[in-house]
């Protein structure tokens, strides 16, 4: 049906269009496609290959880190890394969240910039702060000493807590941003219906604003769960050395020029990567509210 | 009611001063006149900056990220605007397919592909030069820029190409004159956030620059792993105040579009 009308309606000069509106599209696509093909998707795969055709091609590297003790506790703690974050940015996030959504235009603004400056600062900036404020004479320790409250400056930097808080404050941004974006498409009319039936405001909030925003909620933590499962400059600025996540033992085994090994650590941190990519993209509502937040 | 509001508020006041204070503290140390950094600082000054400006390797640092994020913009907006163009029009299956490969920067995490980029360009001598930097970050740039030139795309009435056409405009002259200037704010944006993206860019720099190409994230890099010199205090708030800059004018830029379509 469809067919019949738009053929009816083509002018006749567009007569030669079915071979031109295939070939167009194509030509305007290939050197982007060309190009992410040689200088980006080629490289991967060819070090990704390292770790099954040295010696011979085989999977015996993948049995070996089956019983490595070294590389379970590194992804153990990058496992535990990659959850405290997303909880943490999770609790920290979803009232601002709630604010972003809420507030009138003006403050909204206002909100709004300073979550983005943060988000565009690079991550080397935001870590050498941290580097500053956790340091032995940083800003924590001195404010902690004029207040009486330790004699001795703590040890913060160079230590998981400092990791976590440092990833916590960068990847905020990720984490409020998708949840934002969903509250801001609420109906209003549905709290307002809740509460004009007699829901206490927590009611509300318990029962319709909660449930309704789970899509990006569910978009949030697979984004802060997914860039903190590969994050490498801050645990390398402000961990310690019993600190090592997946990234940092990958550059150090390349460091140590060992490709199969790095090659091998690389193509399981690409898979927990993608596999919770599709799964989280199986949850409802998740694809729309990653489609809207990519722009 | 009311005491859950004021606690309410109180909470998203201390995230949104969690998450501005340290790049604002950034800012106050860089002006310091002390030797060390020290907070609050005993009097202010721009010793800091002047270090910077005097020194030659900074300078050069600067320079070189400059002229790379410049070529990367280049590079990705050329292509990615003429592959968003492509995309909007290929059949569902081919555009899943192409989109996947073209928006894989952005869930790959870096490190790996900072590896493959050097397992790679090490083997044709693109280690430690400024083309194999620009050719990496082109490749971290290119999706944003087509998923901005996209969305522009996807508010776009196609009714106004085909007007121009069967009107007797020649199809460079329709993309010229109807397409460009109406998609120019999704470029725009693109091309900036490209430009930002290979400005900041760190984990393929580390691998790539060797000793030839020392971009400036990598410059502070190697600075910050000896000692925390106020000097990058003050590199760091001239980055703030750049990438401030350009969001300020990606802003503009949407407002202009939202302006344009509307009309």
């Amino acid at each position: 049906m469809s067919a019949v009308v738009s053929l009816a309606t083509i002018p006749l000069a567009a007569a030669r269009a079915p071979v031109r509106r295939n070939v167009v599209p194509v030509l305007l696509i290939a050197p982007l496609i060309l190009y992410m093909l040689v200088f980006y998707a080629f490289p991967v795969v060819a070090m990704l290959l390292r770790s099954v055709d040295s010696p011979t091609w085989s999977l015996d590297n993948y049995r070996q880190l089956a019983h490595d003790p070294v590389f379970f506790q590194v992804f153990w703690i990058t496992l535990r890394t990659a959850l405290i974050v997303t909880a943490g940015t999770l609790l920290l996030g979803y009232p601002v969240a709630l604010a972003l959504a809420r507030l009138r235009r003006g403050p909204a603004a206002l909100v709004l910039v300073l979550v983005l400056l943060p988000f565009w600062t690079s991550v080397l900036v935001r870590s050498y702060a941290w580097m500053v404020l956790l340091g032995r004479h940083g800003l924590v320790n001195e404010a902690l000493a004029a207040a009486g409250l330790i004699d001795a400056p703590l040890k913060l930097l160079n230590t998981s807590f400092a990791v976590q808080i440092a990833m916590i404050h960068i990847l905020l941004p990720y984490m409020i941003l998708p949840i934002a974006s969903v509250l801001r498409q609420i109906d209003p009319a549905l709290p307002r219906a809740a509460a004009g039936l007699g829901a206490t405001p927590a009611r509300v909030f318990r029962q319709v604003i909660l449930p309704l925003s789970m899509p990006g909620v569910a978009a949030g933590v697979l984004l802060v769960f997914v860039l903190s499962l590969g994050f490498y400059i801050t645990p390398m600025l402000v961990g310690g050395p019993r600190d090592m996540l997946l990234s940092m033992l990958i550059a150090q085994q390349v460091d140590l020029i060992n490709w199969p090994y790095a090659a091998c650590l690389s193509a399981t941190l690409l898979a927990a990567t993608l596999v919770m990519l599709a799964v989280f993209q199986q949850l409802p509502g998740v694809r729309n509210v990653l489609r809207t937040a990519t722009r | 009611m009311r005491i859950g509001r004021l606690t309410g508020g109180l909470a998203v006041a201390l995230v949104l001063l969690f998450m501005a204070l340290p790049i604002l503290i950034i800012v106050i140390l860089s002006f310091s006149s002390a030797s060390y950094l020290t907070f609050p600082p005993p009097a202010f000054g721009v010793r800091w900056y002047r270090t910077y400006i005097g020194s030659d390797e900074w300078l050069a640092a600067t320079g070189l990220s400059l002229s790379v994020a410049a070529s990367v913009v280049v590079l990705a907006t050329l292509l990615g605007t003429l592959a968003a163009l492509g995309l909007a029009r290929l059949p569902p299956l081919l555009r899943n397919l192409a989109a996947a490969l073209i928006l894989s920067p952005l869930i790959v995490p870096v490190i790996v592909v900072a590896i493959g980029i050097y397992y790679a360009y090490s083997r044709y001598g693109l280690v430690g030069t400024p083309v194999g930097l620009v050719l990496a970050h082109t490749c971290l740039a290119v999706p944003f820029v087509v998923t901005s030139v996209s969305a522009s795309l996807a508010g776009f009435d196609r009714r106004l190409e085909q007007a121009a056409l069967s009107l007797g405009a020649t199809p460079w002259g329709t993309f010229r004159q109807v397409t460009l200037p109406l998609i120019r704010p999704g470029v725009l944006v693109g091309a900036l956030f490209a430009f930002i993206t290979s400005f900041d860019e760190l984990v393929v720099a580390l691998f790539l620059s060797g000793s030839g190409a020392v971009t400036l994230p990598r410059r502070m890099w190697d600075d910050l792993r000896f000692a925390i010199d106020p000097t990058i205090a003050a590199v760091s708030t001239l980055t703030i105040v750049l990438t401030a800059a350009l969001l300020g004018a990606v802003y503009l830029a949407r407002q202009r579009g939202e302006r344009i379509r509307t009309t």
